[in-house]
């Protein structure tokens, strides 16, 4: 079964991009977000995509990961990610993902998916999330793997 | 790419030292000590943070592209132009002389307009009224040839711009701009050029998004590149709605940053990546 969000978000995906989009509400429990955003598991070797695409996560230029060696380019805002699954539950990374700051009181890590509540968006991404609810369960899938 | 192999070196230097306060890869650059109550200990170029191979080539005036604009604009200085048949020689005589120091105190305030004006401003300023000549577009050749020539016969000279009594105001306005995060990646100036200078984003090596190499020569758009094009950019990139250039908000940011590099050599024309 789909939850509320997923499904509002869905409708409004549907609905094109003349409407504003709703905003994106996340059931947090306890630092976390326990639910799978689309009501499905991630598929990791599509978050890793995600993970290393340039306008999608990008998630490399700030942080390392040992096993994406053959990658140029490891940025070094953020911490290493090597065993991240080890030290983070799945409902933990989902809300890293989705929005850091909840955690992280004031990090430069990025929201991946939140859409409102920024300032000075540009236009074509006004009411978007950086990532749709699916990609931040790929991702979530592929930092499972770095264990 | 080599670039960033040469950075790396210092970075790794850096990495070392992660459990020591926040601003302790200063040190391993040379820089200017910053005076006290300033948001860094050593206040550093972007020059420190590029290449060899980049340093080099803004260090050898026969080799900078930029002087090929310093040299432009010196013709242009002595030229006659508008309905008023006047030069910037006429008013200024030699820039060698007249203009020395301006460029290192600017955005400057201006009683007649009660406003900041930076060099782009006050260029276009007596173009239209003391030469009824048209006023040149920002990002025109002519105008940032213009700026760069201005800006040096500053170089060498410290960053030494007045901040206080009418200017506060601008100040403060610039300061919240620096520290507010924008776009979609909301992240702020203080989020790279404060936090994580001294680190790479990616294949990017962030420098303390110093403003005394401006207008700077860009190998990557192999022509000069104003101020305010940079910030532009820089925002752009966070995917954030750019403030104007020359806009209010852009020349505060300019008094603002222009503080935060207070002591630092012009260095225009810089080259930059
Ligand atoms: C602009 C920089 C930036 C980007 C882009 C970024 N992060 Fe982060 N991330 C950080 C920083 C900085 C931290 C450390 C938290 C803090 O600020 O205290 C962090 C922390 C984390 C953590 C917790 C690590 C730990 O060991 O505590 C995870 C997991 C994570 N990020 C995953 C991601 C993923 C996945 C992406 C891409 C979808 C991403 N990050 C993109 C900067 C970034
Ligand atoms: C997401 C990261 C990021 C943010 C946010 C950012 N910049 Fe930058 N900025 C860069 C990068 C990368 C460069 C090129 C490398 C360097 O010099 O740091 C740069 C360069 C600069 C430079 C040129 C420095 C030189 O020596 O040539 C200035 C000035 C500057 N930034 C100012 C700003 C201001 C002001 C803001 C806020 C409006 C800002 N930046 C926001 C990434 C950023």
């Amino acid at each position: 079964m789909r939850r509320s969000l997923a499904a509002a978000f869905a409708l409004c995906l549907s609905a094109g991009s003349a409407h504003a989009q709703e905003s994106i509400k996340l059931d947090v429990v306890n630092d976390a977000l326990p639910k799978s955003l689309t009501g499905a598991p991630g598929n990791p070797d599509a978050g890793k995509k995600v993970f290393l695409t340039r306008t999608l996560g990008n998630c490399l230029a700030c942080h390392q990961v040992t096993s994406l060696k053959s990658e140029e380019f490891h940025g070094e805002f953020g911490p290493s990610l090597d065993g991240v699954a080890g030290r983070y539950s799945e409902a933990q990374l989902r809300l890293i993902v989705a929005d850091p700051k909840r955690i992280f009181t004031d990090t430069v890590m990025p929201a991946f998916f939140k859409n409102d509540g920024l300032s000075r968006v540009r236009p074509e991404f006004v009411g978007k999330s950086i990532l749709s609810a699916a990609q931040v369960e790929d991702v979530v899938a592929y930092l499972k793997t770095l264990n | 790419m080599r670039s960033r192999y040469v950075g790396l070196a210092v970075a790794i230097v850096a990495v070392a030292s992660l459990a020591t306060p926040a601003f302790a890869q200063e040190t391993e650059r040379k820089g200017v000590s910053a005076p006290r109550g300033h948001v860094f200990k050593t206040i550093i170029s972007g020059y420190q943070f590029r290449s060899k191979e980049t340093r080099a080539l803004q260090d050898d005036d026969l080799e900078n592209p930029g002087f090929l604009a310093v040299e432009r604009a010196a013709d242009v200085w002595k030229k006659a132009e508008g309905s008023k048949g006047k030069s910037c020689m006429s008013c200024h005589g030699e820039a060698e002389t007249s203009m020395k120091g301006v460029g290192a105190a600017t955005p400057k305030w201006d009683d007649k307009l009660k406003r900041p004006v930076n060099i782009e401003q006050r260029i276009n300023i007596c173009r239209t009224e003391h030469m009824k000549a048209e006023p040149w577009k920002f990002k025109s050749q002519e105008l940032t040839d213009m700026t760069t020539f201005v800006r040096y016969q500053s170089h060498g000279m410290p960053a030494a711009v007045k901040t206080d009594g009418p200017m506060s105001s601008w100040f403060e306005r610039g300061k919240q701009i620096y520290y507010t995060r924008y776009g979609q990646l909301d992240l702020a100036c203080e989020s790279c050029h404060e936090r994580n200078n001294g680190k790479f984003m990616r294949a990017d090596f962030l420098s303390q998004g110093q403003t005394n190499g401006f207008p700077t020569y860009r190998l990557r758009d192999q022509r000069l590149v104003p101020l305010h094009e940079r910030f532009e950019g820089c925002m752009f990139d966070v995917r954030a709605e750019p403030f104007k250039p020359l806009s209010d908000e852009f020349l505060a940011l300019e008094l603002y940053v222009a503080w935060r590099g207070i002591g630092l050599p012009v260095e225009t024309p810089s080259v930059r990546n």
